[in-house]
């Protein structure tokens, strides 16, 4: 029998031999914003747990090598990913000095290959399985929960960034929900707006270009010069439209970082309501008028279905954009989780800067994942819909 | 009744349907030929208003075509066209129902209107009802688009080149279905083509467009013994004509007395595959059989060579 090596299990056993051996694990920190000591996997786990975790890794390394079964390849990347989860919170209890509520255990460039090289593992292998919407959404919440778990569980709490959560619980919820706030409602402000928009650059050519221009342009703005650009405008109108000001309307804070954001979604949302309303299947459009429906029916219940797909594609692209982007609104004075990012780049504080970046990250790839899910439920029927 | 009276449409400066003027026949099918280009497409659609005439009138069994709002009129008049135009989001049952959902018809109504349609064109409802139109063939999805088209009982059906799409074979069996449902139903029928072979073998009458112009309206035999120009000499094409004429006729029509040695040919085949079946047996006769297998006479080859030729 010969050996056949995977093309990715290569890339992948090759970042983790050099992440077991030779990167750090975990580092060690006296308190918050001192430079770290570098601890290995040996060193930074208890006796048995230590070669225990090395075993794991280099066996689903091996696996992941070698030319083997997916449902192999899959538990390999699960079990792996576990006892990183599981263990690197050990770590951070083993470390930690008795009684020391100073010092700080996070982890380290090894722990973060390590989970990026079996993470690259589990998608290639669900990607291979070629799983429908619905699985993949499965997935998206067995891991939510499992990592929900574990964070109540309480087995991480030793780790530095929750200790940084245990000292802004409070503000942690609050902008949070800030954050979703200001990303889902600038969205929904731009599909209200967009899409009629969008119809409207549809059916009158002569506005189009127009419009497409003028929102490029926009997006173009750097986003703190937007800001910046916002701030005259809504202060005015603060001072002389009676009531704004009294609804939260000024020229710094939330306000113009929920403008600035709805302008930068106009672009995606108008332009794949435009292009998806284009891509309808001119017979079918033709057929729509030819039997006697109104402008309206035919609008409803004709292109808006079918454009729907793209729509979608438009929203996709806004919601992973302002969660990502909301993290700017925290710079005047808007919340959100960019909040913890520029208190922690300020103090130097990495741990409070990961505390605002995570959350962040996670709600756009989940956001990406359940999206993409829906958008090819919503196509699937409709795949091969064009006329040969 | 379909009177045309005086229409024409330009777009600025260009004239795209020229003073046309043509009467058409309850229960029969007008076939309007033309190269692209001549008109022929939007002088259908100015019928049921899908393009607004620049002048002159169209009534519909005498009244005014533009009496009602232009999207009633529409749901009153069945519309089919080249690639069928399914809505792809929707199921075959729900495509068919289309306009009876918009007449607002009942329930069970539609329902009992597409599975007599779906049955009449050979779809099982149950298998075909609940699927997707990008699930079927080529000419399923051709029959559905016409079986939509028909879904509110029309009077009048417009057709633009419906079956362009098809390969000859199907496209040979959807004409021959769309003659039998059209003597079934007595639908007054438009039908849009650039192919003449379709338009001798399906037209009661045949318009010949050019240029915008109506050039000849006139019935078939009469379009191939005397094409009123030369654009129509062309359109028919001159090698063509002998066989055309021959397709127009049965084998009925010149069944004479006698026998003849082999396969008897069913008596409502066409007189130019009497001919064919002749030339490729090389036997100057065959015997003609009726429908209920009854011999009937022969057909000859010198019979049915003077019968291609010119009439007088």
């Amino acid at each position: 029998m010969t050996i056949r090596f995977d093309k990715l299990g290569v890339v992948i056993a090759a970042i983790v031999s050099y992440a077991a051996f030779a990167a750090p694990f975990a580092t060690f920190r006296a308190n918050r914003i001192v430079p770290g000591e570098a601890r290995s996997i040996l060193d930074a786990l208890p006796a048995a747990a230590g070669p225990l975790l090395l075993a794991i890794v280099v066996g689903a390394a091996l696996i992941a090598l070698l030319k083997t079964p997916l449902i192999l390849r899959l538990a390999a990347s699960v079990v792996a990913l576990a006892a990183l989860a599981l263990l690197i919170g050990v770590s951070g209890s083993f470390l930690t000095p008795e009684g020391n509520t100073f010092a700080r255990i996070s982890p380290a460039s090894g722990f973060w290959l390590l989970i990026f090289a079996f993470t690259l593992l589990l998608a290639d292998v669900l990607t291979r399985l070629n799983l429908s919407p619905w699985a993949r959404v499965g997935v998206l919440v067995v891991a939510a929960a499992a990592i929900g778990l574990l964070l109540v569980s309480g087995s991480w709490n030793s780790l530095s960034i929750l200790k940084e959560y245990a000292n802004r619980a409070d503000s942690f919820w609050a902008e949070g929900s800030k954050h979703v706030t200001l990303a889902l409602g600038s969205l929904a402000a731009a599909v209200i707006s967009g899409l009629p928009l969008g119809i409207l650059c549809h059916r009158v050519e002569k506005l189009r270009a127009g419009v497409l221009n003028v929102l490029n342009i926009i997006q173009t703005i750097p986003s703190i010069a937007l800001f910046g650009l916002l701030i005259a405008p809504l202060g005015w109108v603060a001072t002389h439209v009676p009531g704004a000001a009294a609804l939260g309307i000024r020229g710094i804070g939330t306000a113009p970082a929920f403008v600035a954001l709805f302008l930068y979604s106009l672009l995606p949302v108008v332009a794949n309501t435009v292009v998806g309303l284009a891509g309808v299947p001119r017979a079918a459009n033709d057929a729509a008028r030819g039997m006697g429906m109104t402008d309206r029916q035919r609008l409803f219940g004709v292109e808006f279905p079918l454009a729907f797909p793209v729509i979608l594609t438009g929203i996709r692209i806004v919601l992973v954009q302002n969660i990502g982007l909301a993290t700017i609104a925290a710079l005047i004075g808007g919340g959100g989780f960019g909040v913890f990012v520029f208190q922690g780049v300020g103090q130097t504080a990495m741990d409070l800067v990961l505390l605002g970046a995570v959350p962040t990250v996670a709600m756009a790839f989940a956001a990406a994942i359940i999206l993409d899910a829906v958008i090819e439920m919503t196509s699937t029927r409709r795949r091969e819909a064009q006329p040969a | 009744m379909i009177e045309i009276e005086g229409i024409t449409k330009r777009y600025d400066a260009t004239t795209v349907v020229d003073d046309v003027s043509m009467l058409i026949e309850p229960r029969t099918i007008a076939v309007i030929v033309g190269t692209s280009g001549s008109g022929k497409t939007t002088l259908l659609r100015m019928i049921n208003r899908l393009v607004e005439p620049t002048s002159g009138v169209i009534r519909l069994d005498g009244a005014d075509n533009r009496s009602l709002p232009g999207y009633q009129l529409r749901r009153s008049i069945g519309y089919a066209i080249q690639g069928h135009g399914l809505f792809p989001h929707r199921t075959v049952a729900q495509n068919i129902g289309t306009v009876p959902v918009l007449l607002g018809w009942e329930a069970a109504r539609i329902k009992r209107r597409v599975d007599e349609l779906m049955t009449l064109y050979q779809l099982d409802p149950q298998a075909f009802g609940p699927r997707y139109p990008h699930e079927l063939s080529g000419g399923q999805q051709q029959r559905v688009g016409v079986a939509r088209a028909l879904a509110a009982e029309p009077n009048v059906l417009l057709m633009d080149e419906p079956f362009g799409a098809l390969d000859p074979i199907i496209r040979n069996k959807a004409q021959e279905d769309l003659l039998a449902i059209q003597k079934r139903f007595g639908t007054t029928i438009i039908l849009v083509t650039h192919d003449m072979e379709e338009a001798v073998h399906m037209g009661d009458k045949i318009a010949v467009m050019d240029a915008g112009k109506l050039v000849q309206y006139a019935k078939p035999a009469e379009i191939l013994a005397k094409p009123a120009s030369a654009f129509v000499e062309t359109l028919v094409g001159a090698s063509e004509k002998p066989f055309r004429l021959l397709s127009l006729g049965r084998v009925r029509d010149a069944v004479e007395t006698g026998a003849a040695e082999g396969e008897a040919i069913p008596d409502d085949a066409s007189q130019r595959d009497a001919l064919a079946e002749l030339l490729w047996s090389g036997r100057p006769a065959l015997p003609v059989k009726g429908a209920d297998g009854r011999p009937l006479g022969r057909v000859t080859v010198d019979g049915l060579v003077k019968r291609a030729a010119r009439p007088a």
